[in-house]
């Protein structure tokens, strides 16, 4: 059976090229970039040339990268190198955020949660008026990785930057399918990771702007200007930094491919089928982001059914006696908890095509059309 | 988490979807708001089962544990169905991950509840 990938925030297949790139850091160029000798030196240059890529797609300088493991890595950093005062962060944050959030709480650091509305939207108003004066930072994250919604954070940097508070965004989904620029953005933190844009699993980054004091989490050798000890990942920083080459590159075309693709999707969707509403905001969006809510089903019977088609796609809830909860970020957008079983979240990659959507569009229907059918709630 | 052949089979051609028009006995238990809810509808005819359906909202477990329950009880006697419960149902499934056992209660609650309804009828 053919299967069909549509589920491209939870991570990427890695590019071929990728893959070609990296080899060579296996086998031959495998030093210690710590290391003096020619072996250590060559390392240490494809670590400087990976760093640079980086700083250059973020509009930073290569002194302000720090690589990581990955997004989560970079979030934690990010929030418990900031050391002391009051958070401000979202309610719709991913759990590196939120729960490393909690875990603050728990060490007696305050945090506040503000509100999003029904499409998703922060509103820098909130987050200006939660500043009291031992705030220190606010993170708020760029998209959303359920709902795709894009947040107005060069108001929020703008409104950090006037009361001298630090703010972070978590930019792992928006990276790469967005313009980021750290200093027009006024961002001092931001993460990101390899994993979401065809890059290898376990690298990522936090931009640190240069003056801002950041504890580190990792404690050894010097490595990374002292904020993330270990030996670098020579072979994985070199795989990141080529996918972000490849994303710069592409840019305008895979906006224009991913974008095509989700409208096709959300437009046959909807013509296909009744009461199905997308869920986030309807422009400020992600390019390759469509969540639906089917009324009636239950997102995981939906989601089995794609499955047997071939077809990946995620669901951010489950039923709430199960260990699993409808997803917070549903939830905050005000939506009954009965409406959210039934939201399927497709998200799409570069390596799409229309002919697959069409295939998805032949299929959803009649599965649709299946559940509804057995459903006590739909009417008839 | 992997649910079993039998549980996928189940869920992909759930036997007894449906309602009976005058059903001797109803039974829904669940909650929308949880993500799961089932009915289960019967005919009884000198005390056995004769004509089962069901209707659920649920993950893929509550879907094939509801469509195993119709065809256990199918044919049962009142007191033997009143007796299945839902260990019966997840183990003629070859069984279910175990975040998934709650699921089961639905089917079997639901079967139990459409029985009661018919005993306080007659
Ligand atoms: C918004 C967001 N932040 C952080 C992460 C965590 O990134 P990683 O898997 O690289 O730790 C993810 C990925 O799931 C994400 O979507
Ligand atoms: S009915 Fe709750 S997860 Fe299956």
């Amino acid at each position: 059976m053919k299967r069909i990938y549509l589920d491209h925030a939870a991570t990427t297949a890695v590019d071929r090229e990728v893959v070609q790139t990296m080899m060579p850091y296996f086998t031959e160029t495998y030093g210690n970039a710590s290391s003096l000798h020619s072996f250590g030196r060559d390392a240490r240059n494809a670590l400087d040339a990976g760093r640079q890529t980086v700083a250059d797609a973020l509009g930073a300088q290569a002194n302000e990268i720090i690589f990581t493991s990955g997004g989560t890595e970079s979030d934690n950093l990010a929030l418990k190198g900031v050391g002391k005062g009051h958070i401000i962060t979202s309610s719709i944050e991913h759990p590196a955020i939120l729960n490393t959030c909690r875990y603050l709480e728990g060490h007696g650091r305050e945090v506040t949660y503000v509100p999003v509305d029904s499409d998703g939207m922060v509103d820098p108003g909130d987050v200006e008026s939660a500043i009291t004066d031992d705030t220190a930072l606010i993170s708020v994250m760029h998209a959303n990785n359920e709902i795709g919604t894009i947040q107005p954070v060069s108001e929020i940097g703008s409104i950090a930057k006037d009361h001298g508070i630090l703010f972070h965004t978590d930019a792992v989904q928006s990276f790469g399918k967005t313009e980021i620029d750290v200093r027009k953005m006024n961002i001092d933190l931001l993460s990101v990771s390899s994993h979401k844009i065809y890059g290898p699993k376990g690298v990522g980054a936090l931009y640190i702007r240069k003056g801002v004091k950041i504890k580190p989490l990792m404690h050894g050798g010097g490595h990374e200007m002292g904020m993330r000890a270990s030996t670098e990942n020579i072979s994985g920083i070199v795989g990141f930094a080529k996918a972000v080459s490849l994303a710069v590159e592409r840019f305008e075309s895979d906006t224009r491919h991913l974008t095509g693709l989700r409208d096709m999707l959300i437009a046959g969707v909807m013509d296909s089928i009744d009461d199905v509403t997308l869920n986030g905001h309807p422009t400020e969006r992600l390019p390759n982001n469509a969540n639906l809510r089917f009324a009636f089903v239950e997102g995981e019977s939906l989601l089995m059914h794609l499955d047997m088609k071939g077809i990946a796609v995620s669901t951010g809830s489950a039923c709430s006696s199960a260990s699993l909860n409808p997803s917070h970020v549903l939830l905050a957008l005000g939506i009954a908890p009965e409406d959210i079983h039934g939201s399927i979240r497709f998200t799409l990659g570069r390596g799409n095509t229309e002919s697959e959507i069409g295939y998805v569009l032949e299929v959803l229907p009649e599965i649709v059309g299946k559940l509804r059918a057995m459903s006590p709630l739909a009417a008839g | 988490m992997d649910y079993s052949e039998k549980v996928l089979d189940h869920f992909a051609n759930p036997r007894n979807v449906g309602e009976i028009s005058d059903a001797d006995g109803v039974g829904t238990v669940g909650n929308p708001t949880c993500g799961d809810m089932t009915t289960v509808y019967i005919r009884v005819k000198d005390g056995r089962i004769t004509d089962i359906k069901f209707k659920t909202f649920g993950c893929a477990a509550a879907i094939a544990t509801a469509s195993m329950t119709t065809e256990l009880a199918l044919g049962k006697t009142l007191d033997e169905a009143l007796a299945m419960s839902r260990n019966d149902v997840a183990d003629a499934l070859d069984g279910l991950p175990p975040v998934k056992m709650h699921c089961s209660n639905l089917a079997a609650d639901a079967l139990h509840a459409a029985i009661e309804e018919y005993l306080a009828k007659s």
